[in-house]
């Protein structure tokens, strides 16, 4: 009877079993079904792309010789892919950081201000240009010509407007008709000279249409005689329009140099200084006697201050990740802020009512509350910077190009931009997967961690 | 019973006649110069960089042979990259039957894909009796001619501004060193004497190119170009301490070393032909002349002119050349027809119709020069001509596109380190052999 029980009551828990089993495995049939359509698009897309670049990497550039390892070493003995790799370093410690706390101290003060919307909308906008016109807008406000660029314009302007420019920046002494340099970047004579002479100074380099208004032949000042103890003479610009002039003397159309600073210097000691008048002429009058150089200091002749070299080779990398926070700016801006609205009003409250002030919400309240958000902000950004490419790839001129590398546009060069040697290319880009990999599994596992 | 067999005969003229033009679009090739229409129906499709004007001009020509031949035509611009386009659209089964190739390399390497159809008889015999044989080398490969040169590109031209140098009392110079000293000049009258385009390498190596092969000759630009001559070899070296003469001469170079660096070719354009003249010269190729004329409004001939490349170290005076040749694909649709192009583009009266248009040099020695709509190209496709067998191409057109090619790569970025700092020629050679041998190697 009890085995017949048994019996009986066996079959239904087997069965039961069997069927749990069978469902079990129907799921999951069904399961891979449904997960097969996105399983074989990740496989076509990302799986074997990826395992094709790693089996890539070992062939040479032709594609049919296995070399194994070399594409890697040959990666690491070129100068320009340890520079790649350099700055992308700079680029991941630098550009994050920089957008995440920017963005943090904007969304914390768009907060109190009146137009928020507004505010942020503005800041946002930048995200709405392609890098590419982006990059084509900064090479030009970064071009050096202060006729082109923007900013050396405002650099240029706001220097000249402290320090006057000189009024012979071209000008310069042929060699070997009586002028040697001087310290400063001027000319001194390189004879002795005394009281009672009277020295011709001539310059070349400047061009007719730059010199002053009102500048005259020096013809006659040069030949006039030099009065006891006086020391006279002519700057002139010792070149003839059209040719014919003979160097070092003052011929009947050179024009005399006005307004140039002169100096009488005794034992390394300037005694008398003056200016020329229009016709380049110039007197000191009751010098001592004695031997004295005459000395064209080189204030007459600095350069024009010509600005910053925002794209030459010390510069261009900080110059990039300028126009890089400019378009990621708002983005890690709305990011935080969004952030920071759902941040509970009433810790903060408290936290006012204990009587703490603004600073202190901010450090021991509001940015503990908004890790979370800003790692991932930060987090982003990372993965973001290490792929970066049209910016450097558009802005960088030809000669620094090797100087603003990144690994990403290092990749493309080699592979495709002329290079064509898609087996170190491909090695290349399994080295910016393995750097890409650990900021991605971080990502993930906090995704996860957040979902639990 | 005679009746008969000539009607007879007449149809089997007939027959073989449309059975000859049946073949002429399936197989043979055809004359293009009957004016027949006898390829009415059929379409050529061309491949070529050009856009713009340059396109304009030619669809001027390839209009003339739809006249002629009833074939009508396409012209598809490739952009830059002529060999990944034209690589693509033959794996596509999408094959252009003619292709303008700008460089010698891309020839090549199409010649050696085999992707190249032979030349015709016709036009084989046309470019040996119209051409100089530079032109037939450059478009052969291995014997085998593939390649037509239509247009042709001058690049031993120095352009200067007349004012300027009226202005410092020079002439045009006769040699390098008189360039430099009349150069001196113009930097004493107080305008810069050149205006050099270093931010974009390749006009550095054409400089380079002028002055290695006026002095090292034609023998040793050759070998250097196929790279059987090493870049470390004194000529090398000499040329770049020539070269650094010039380019490490503040007075010389416009904005100084720093200056040249900063300013592409339309700037180098500007900076003499422009509203504010800041140098006096610029060298490059005869297209200055389409920039002054076309963006500055220069009139050419009396606002902008030319002298030759002068001869350095008493060599014979350079003649730097570039060119775009015609080839015939395979796997084109109407290969015959493409052909049939080919021949007309051969012919003098083809190239006639660009060069009335003006930007445009003829290679074909036939071609009349009264046809050339302005004196100064004139005299520019003069001097081409008559330099005969000792045109030299572009050499770094023909190495490897990683050496001669690249932006910020090879020989152009090491050109550029050495107009920043020309004190070391030795060492530059050094450079351009490492970047030669790992770009020749690949």
């Amino acid at each position: 009877m009890t085995a017949t029980a048994t019996e009986v009551a066996a079959p239904p828990a087997a069965e039961a079993a069997a069927r749990r089993r069978r469902a079990r495995r129907r799921g999951r049939t069904v399961a891979l079904l449904f997960v097969f359509p996105a399983l074989l698009l990740l496989g076509a897309l990302v799986v074997y792309p990826v395992l094709f670049s790693v089996g890539r990497s070992l062939f040479d550039a032709s594609g049919t010789r296995f070399v194994g390892g070399q594409n890697y070493t040959e990666m690491f003995r070129d100068p320009a892919t340890l520079k790649a790799v350099r700055n992308t370093a700079i680029w991941v410690v630098v550009a994050p950081a920089l957008l995440t706390g920017l963005g943090l101290i904007l969304a914390v003060l768009v907060e109190k201000v009146r137009w928020a919307t507004a505010f942020k909308l503005l800041l946002f906008m930048p995200m709405a240009v392609s890098f590419l016109a982006a990059g084509i807008i900064f090479r030009l406000a970064y071009d050096e010509d202060p006729d082109k660029g923007v900013l050396n314009a405002a650099v240029v302007g706001v220097h000249d407007a402290f320090q006057g420019s000189s009024a012979y920046p071209t000008a310069r002494a042929r060699d070997g008709q009586g002028l040697g340099e001087a310290a400063g970047g001027g000319y001194r004579t390189s004879t002795a000279v005394s009281p009672g002479d009277t020295v011709a100074l001539g310059l070349v380099g400047v061009a007719p249409k730059d010199l002053p208004a009102g500048a005259r032949p020096a013809r006659t000042a040069a030949g006039r005689e030099a009065a006891p103890g006086e020391l006279r003479g002519v700057v002139y610009l010792d070149f003839t329009r059209g040719g014919g002039g003979e160097p070092g003397r003052v011929d009947p159309e050179e024009s005399g140099l006005p307004r140039m600073t002169v100096e009488a210097v005794r034992d390394g000691r300037t005694v008398a200084s003056t200016t020329t008048a229009a016709d380049g002429s110039f007197r000191f009058a009751d010098l001592a006697d004695g031997s004295y150089t005459v000395v064209l200091p080189g204030s007459n002749f600095a350069a024009p201050y010509d600005g910053v070299s925002w794209l030459g080779p010390a510069l261009v990398t900080p110059a990039i990740i300028g126009a890089y926070l400019w378009i990621w700016t708002g983005f890690a801006m709305v990011l935080i802020g969004a952030g920071l609205s759902t941040l509970p009003r009433d810790t903060l409250e408290a936290a006012r009512m204990d009587g703490a002030n603004e600073w202190q919400v901010f450090r021991r309240i509001t940015v503990p509350l908004l890790a979370p958000v800003l790692t991932v902000v930060f987090v982003t950004l990372v993965i973001n910077v290490m792929k970066v490419f049209d910016l450097v790839y558009v802005i960088a001129p030809g000669p620094v190009q090797e100087d603003a590398t990144v690994l990403a546009t290092q990749m493309w060069l080699v592979s495709f931009g002329g290079g064509n040697n898609q087996g170190l290319g491909s090695a290349l880009g399994v080295l910016l997967l393995l750097l890409v990999i650990p900021a991605m599994v971080f990502n993930v596992r906090r995704f996860r961690g957040s979902q639990r | 019973m005679m009746r008969r067999r000539t009607t007879l005969l007449t149809g089997c003229t007939a027959l073989a006649l449309a059975l000859g033009a049946t073949a002429c679009s399936g197989g043979g090739p055809v004359s293009a110069g009957g004016g027949d229409k006898a390829l009415n129906g059929q379409t050529v499709t061309v491949a070529g960089v050009w856009s713009g004007s340059e396109q304009k001009n030619f669809q001027k020509v390839l209009d003339a042979f739809t006249e002629k031949t009833g074939a009508r035509t396409r012209f598809v611009s490739t952009g830059d990259n002529v060999s990944t386009v034209v690589g693509s659209k033959i794996e596509g089964g999408n094959a252009p039957d003619v292709v303008m190739v700008p460089q010698v390399g891309v020839l090549q390497q199409f010649a050696e894909n085999g992707w190249l159809k032979p030349l015709s008889g016709t036009t084989r015999k046309a470019v040996d009796a119209n051409y100089a044989t530079v032109w037939k080398d450059y478009g052969s490969v291995d014997g085998t001619l593939y390649g037509l040169y239509f247009k042709a590109a001058h690049k031993s031209t120095v352009w200067y501004s007349p004012e300027a140098l009226d202005t410092a009392g020079v002439e045009p110079p006769k040699s390098y060193d008189e360039m430099l000293k009349a150069g001196r000049t113009v930097s004493d009258s107080g305008l810069a004497a050149f205006s050099v385009a270093g931010q974009d390498g390749w006009t550095l190596t054409d400089w380079f190119e002028n002055v290695y092969l006026s002095q090292a000759g034609p023998e040793k630009y050759d070998a250097l170009a196929a790279h059987e001559l090493k870049w470390t070899d004194g000529s090398v070296v000499d040329a770049l301490t020539t070269l650094g003469e010039l380019f490490g001469d503040k007075r010389l170079l416009e904005g100084g070393s720093k200056g040249a660096l900063n300013t592409d070719f339309p700037g180098s354009v500007e900076k003499v032909f422009g509203p504010e003249p800041e140098a006096g010269m610029v060298y490059e190729g005869d297209f200055v002349a389409g920039v002054a004329k076309d963006q500055f409004g220069r009139k050419i001939g009396e606002d902008a002119n030319f002298f030759p490349f002068p001869p350095v170290d008493g060599g014979k005076a350079p003649v730097v050349s570039g060119g775009d040749a015609a080839v015939v694909l395979k796997d084109g649709k109407n290969t015959d027809a493409g052909m049939a192009l080919l021949e007309y583009l051969a012919t003098p009266e083809a190239a006639a119709v660009w060069a009335e248009a003006g930007g445009f040099l003829s290679p074909n020695k036939k071609v009349d020069p009264a046809a050339y709509g302005d004196d100064v190209t004139r005299t520019t496709a003069e001097s081409l001509i008559a330099a005969g067998d000792s045109v030299r191409f572009d050499m770094s057109d023909q190495a490897p596109a990683a050496f001669g090619g690249t932006k910020g790569a090879g020989e152009w970025k090491i050109l550029q380190d050495f107009l920043r700092d020309p004190s070391d020629p030795k060492g530059t050679a050094a450079q351009l052999e490492a970047a030669a041998a790992k770009a020749y190697k690949g």
